[in-house]
């Protein structure tokens, strides 16, 4: 603490603090009692296992498919081996990173807290989750091994049912049955929402974390059946000859896409609203005040959930559907960043005016306003109809996603893991490396994804493995960004795992953070409560904190 | 209890049944209650996940029957009314047995809900049964989708021995090529709707065990309740099905 008034951050005297002797993590030994556990919170460090080894897998299949591009002729790998790279990459990343990353393990951890209850609703359908994640992943570890699939992430017919021969049927299954884990999160989280939060805890005394979980559950509950049912008839399709998307038989691919897309777009809000949900409680921690307009972020996150279902067309617009309908979708997928722009002015506001410090996770959501707004945006240049025609396939959507999803999401995953990680761990990790690391991922992100932009707007397809030599100058500055993020992730990982013996007692509260689960000792029990609190004041009141704060101050002092 | 009623010590009778502590009680909730509403909430949205499940389904059955009505009609008029109409009224029986079943696990009469439970059991096999039947005939017709799928019978169809005309309208080969379509319609709905009463039947099973030990007779009857409501659901699905495959002709489009 050698500048105190820089940073809100105050752990206890370090020479007498001690991490709680009982909490979840020491509660039973074993592997076992982790494998057979019913506790949210372990399940929620398994699932950040799991996710951080295949975000490593996927990131794994990034850095190829860069190295590849570093110049324009095919010089790497096989143009086969190229499309599976690309879909690995896809697959891992959509399924099995993005959309559990916030959710099952951060979610998982703090929703009963936040909501002041024991557990989630459904402890057992919990754990069978995290194991159908289990399963799901390595069934697409054994496709990879197998020889891997070229399909891209999204099982486009015909290619993935009449002109390929790789294994599209295990990938699909794979798909399904970590879907099934999806949905029993978000059906736990519902429940939990609705039946389990303790007196006092309405629905608008709710932090924004758990709003945002519960828009993001109600379309996983909604999205992810319909992609189950567009996967199994890909396989009926494949394995049998069925007919229903091959239009020899009057069958009609176009159906497949409406089926996908109509999960696979409020998919990416599945992948969004979570790390909103983290940014809100960032934002406000670090600059001590309220969330501008609380009422307005929580409807947005619903109104969000809602116009997602409503804009799936929008992939499609090249693909021969009615021009009629397109204007629709096209206007309805431009009001999808009205509540998402609502979202970005209430944080500004909610900055405006506060004791502003940059601590790690701060850096972080800053990260992720930025990145977030810029992708944000040309979501709507992509929703024009006019510009779609012309920047559809290219590396201009490949650079628009990853701005919403790695520039956004992970970088709100990384804001929450870092704000979090105290309350999880019990330590704190090392402030000044992970400020650089978060500086690092800023910069990596930005020199790698900025220069796809303009390679697309110039007209450079996605998915080639070749591309003509004037090109090649952006390129090599996005492999080399690529490079910089590589670097930007694998450090929290390495400071990360020191802190958990090394990092010095972060005490219950580090950041004097108003919400439940800072209230609590940190790594926390396995009930969480000693007993069930009663919640008297609204969400980030920061004076309720100063007065609770105060009496026990005077008593020490 | 402020007005001292007949009818008061009835209630609190009742009441203190309410409270009686139950040994499947989890930890986690407060309440007894708590538990009970979050376990059936939580099955009503499992419910809501497999509408739309089925949903993809009715979406590409609703698509390919505009577009191909014909074709449709031709091939629906293979599937036998008199089986699809016993099969519903078999399995509303069903369904009445499981609805009698959750009433007697509420009153606590052990006898009778395990007497229902078999039943209901009894008239799911049975509806499994015939569809068997009607399975095996497409599998005899050549009518299941795929390499052997043969549409001669809509091209050529028999013969009336009666009026010695052809006993349905002959389709040209195009568009019986899409009665292919229908089939597999038929097979991919009705079958995931047979695999959810497969499930049912086997969970039915597990819970005719638990209510012989007397699981469900001291007042703990979530399982029964929540089967319940996934029993009816699985019904309601085959009275959508019913209609849309086995009776689109009997009011045709004008056209």
């Amino acid at each position: 603490m050698s500048e105190p008034d820089n940073t809100i951050l105050r752990l206890p005297d370090q020479s007498t603090a001690r991490v709680p002797k009982k909490n979840f993590i020491t509660a039973e030994d074993g592997l076992l009692s982790w494998l057979l556990t019913g506790d949210h919170k372990r399940i929620a460090m398994l699932y950040l296992i799991s996710i951080t080894v295949f975000f490593f897998i996927g990131g794994a299949f990034a850095g190829l498919i860069r190295l590849e591009l570093l110049t324009p002729q095919p010089d790497l790998v096989a143009s086969d081996t190229y499309n599976k790279f690309f879909t690995m990459h896809g697959v891992i990343m959509v399924f099995l990173f993005l959309v559990p990353s916030v959710p099952a393990t951060l979610g998982n951890f703090l929703m009963p807290i936040m909501l002041g209850a024991r557990d989630l609703a459904f402890p057992k359908i919990n754990l069978l989750s995290w194991y159908l994640y289990v399963v799901g992943g390595i069934m697409v570890l054994t496709t990879m091994v197998l020889g891997g699939v070229d399909t891209g992430w999204t099982f486009t017919t015909p290619l993935s049912t009449h002109y390929l021969n790789t294994h599209v049927v295990t990938t699909g299954l794979a798909v399904f049955v970590a879907g099934f884990s999806s949905i029993f999160t978000g059906l736990n989280f519902i429940v939990t929402i609705h039946r389990m939060r303790c007196p006092g805890m309405t629905w608008f005394r709710m932090p924004l974390f758990v709003w945002s979980h519960y828009a993001a559950s109600i379309l996983m509950v909604l999205g992810t059946p319909v992609l189950a049912i567009a996967i199994v008839l890909v396989m009926l399709e494949r394995l049998f000859g069925i007919g229903v998307f091959d239009p020899t038989k009057g069958g009609d691919p176009l159906l497949f896409q409406h089926l996908f897309w109509f999960y696979s777009h409020p998919a990416v809000y599945i992948m969004i609203l979570p790390g909103m949900g983290v940014i809100s409680e960032v934002i406000s921690t670090f600059s001590r005040k309220r969330v501008f307009g609380y009422t307005a972020v929580a409807f947005s996150s619903v109104a969000i959930a809602l116009f997602g279902f409503f804009v799936w067309e929008h992939h499609m617009f090249i693909m021969g559907v009615s021009n009629y309908s397109a204007l629709v979708f096209s206007l309805l997928t431009m009001l999808v960043a009205v509540p998402s722009a609502i979202k970005i002015f209430n944080w500004s506001f909610t900055l405006q005016q506060g004791s502003i410090t940059f601590e790690t996770p701060m850096l972080y959501a800053f990260g992720f306003m930025g990145l977030f707004t810029i992708g944000g945006l040309t979501g709507v240049y992509l929703g024009s109809l006019g510009m779609d025609i012309h920047l559809t396939e290219t590396y201009f959507i490949v650079a628009h996603f990853h701005f919403v999803m790695v520039g956004g999401m992970l970088m709100a995953f990384l804001a929450g893991v870092h704000f979090w990680w105290p309350k999880m761990t019990g330590r704190m990790y090392p402030e000044t490396l992970s400020k650089m690391a978060a500086v690092i991922t800023f910069i990596g992100f930005n020199l790698t994804f900025l220069p796809q932009f303009i390679l697309g707007y110039l007209g450079m397809p996605r998915r080639y493995h070749a591309y003509p030599p004037e090109f090649q100058i952006l390129n090599v500055l996005s492999t080399a960004g690529a490079t910089v993020l590589g670097i930007g992730y694998m450090l929290p990982i390495l400071y990360l795992a020191w802190s958990l013996k090394y990092g010095p007692v972060a005490g219950d509260n580090p950041w004097q953070a108003t919400g439940l689960e800072w209230q609590i000792q940190s790594p926390p029990l396995t009930e969480n409560f000693t007993e069930i609190p009663i919640m008297d004041h609204e969400a980030y009141d920061y004076d309720w904190l100063e007065h609770k704060t105060k009496p026990e101050v005077t008593t020490v002092g | 209890m402020d007005n001292a009623t007949a009818t008061s010590e009835t209630v609190m009778e009742h009441e203190a049944h309410e409270h009686v502590y139950v040994p499947q009680h989890r930890h986690h909730f407060e309440t007894e209650q708590q538990q009970r509403e979050a376990g059936s909430f939580g099955m009503w949205l499992f419910l809501l996940t497999e509408i739309m499940f089925f949903g993809g389904l009715f979406f590409a059955y609703l698509l390919y029957r505009n577009w191909y009505y014909d074709a449709f009609v031709a091939a629906s008029n293979q599937l036998s009314v008199p089986l699809g109409g016993a099969n519903t009224a078999i399995l509303i029986t069903s369904g009445f047995f499981m609805a009698l079943a959750v009433w007697a696990a509420e009153v606590r009469k052990k006898q009778m809900l395990v007497w229902t439970l078999v039943f209901t059991t009894l008239f799911g096999i049975a509806f499994i049964g015939i569809k068997y039947v009607e399975y095996k005939e497409k599998w005899e017709k050549h009518h299941i989708p795929g390499a052997s799928f043969d549409v001669s019978e809509f091209i050529n169809p028999p013969i009336d021995a009666k009026t010695g005309k052809p006993s349905q309208n002959p389709l040209p080969p195009d568009v019986a090529q899409h009665t292919q379509i229908f089939f597999f319609l038929y097979f991919a709905m009705t079958g995931m709707h047979a695999l959810h009463m497969i499930i049912g039947i086997g969970l039915l099973f597990w819970l005719i065990g638990r209510a012989q030990r007397g699981d469900f007779s001291a007042g703990y009857v979530a399982p029964i309740e929540n089967f319940g409501l996934y029993w009816h659901f699985v019904d309601i699905v085959w009275l959508f099905l019913f209609p849309l495959l086995y009776l689109i002709n009997r009011h045709p489009l004008a056209h």
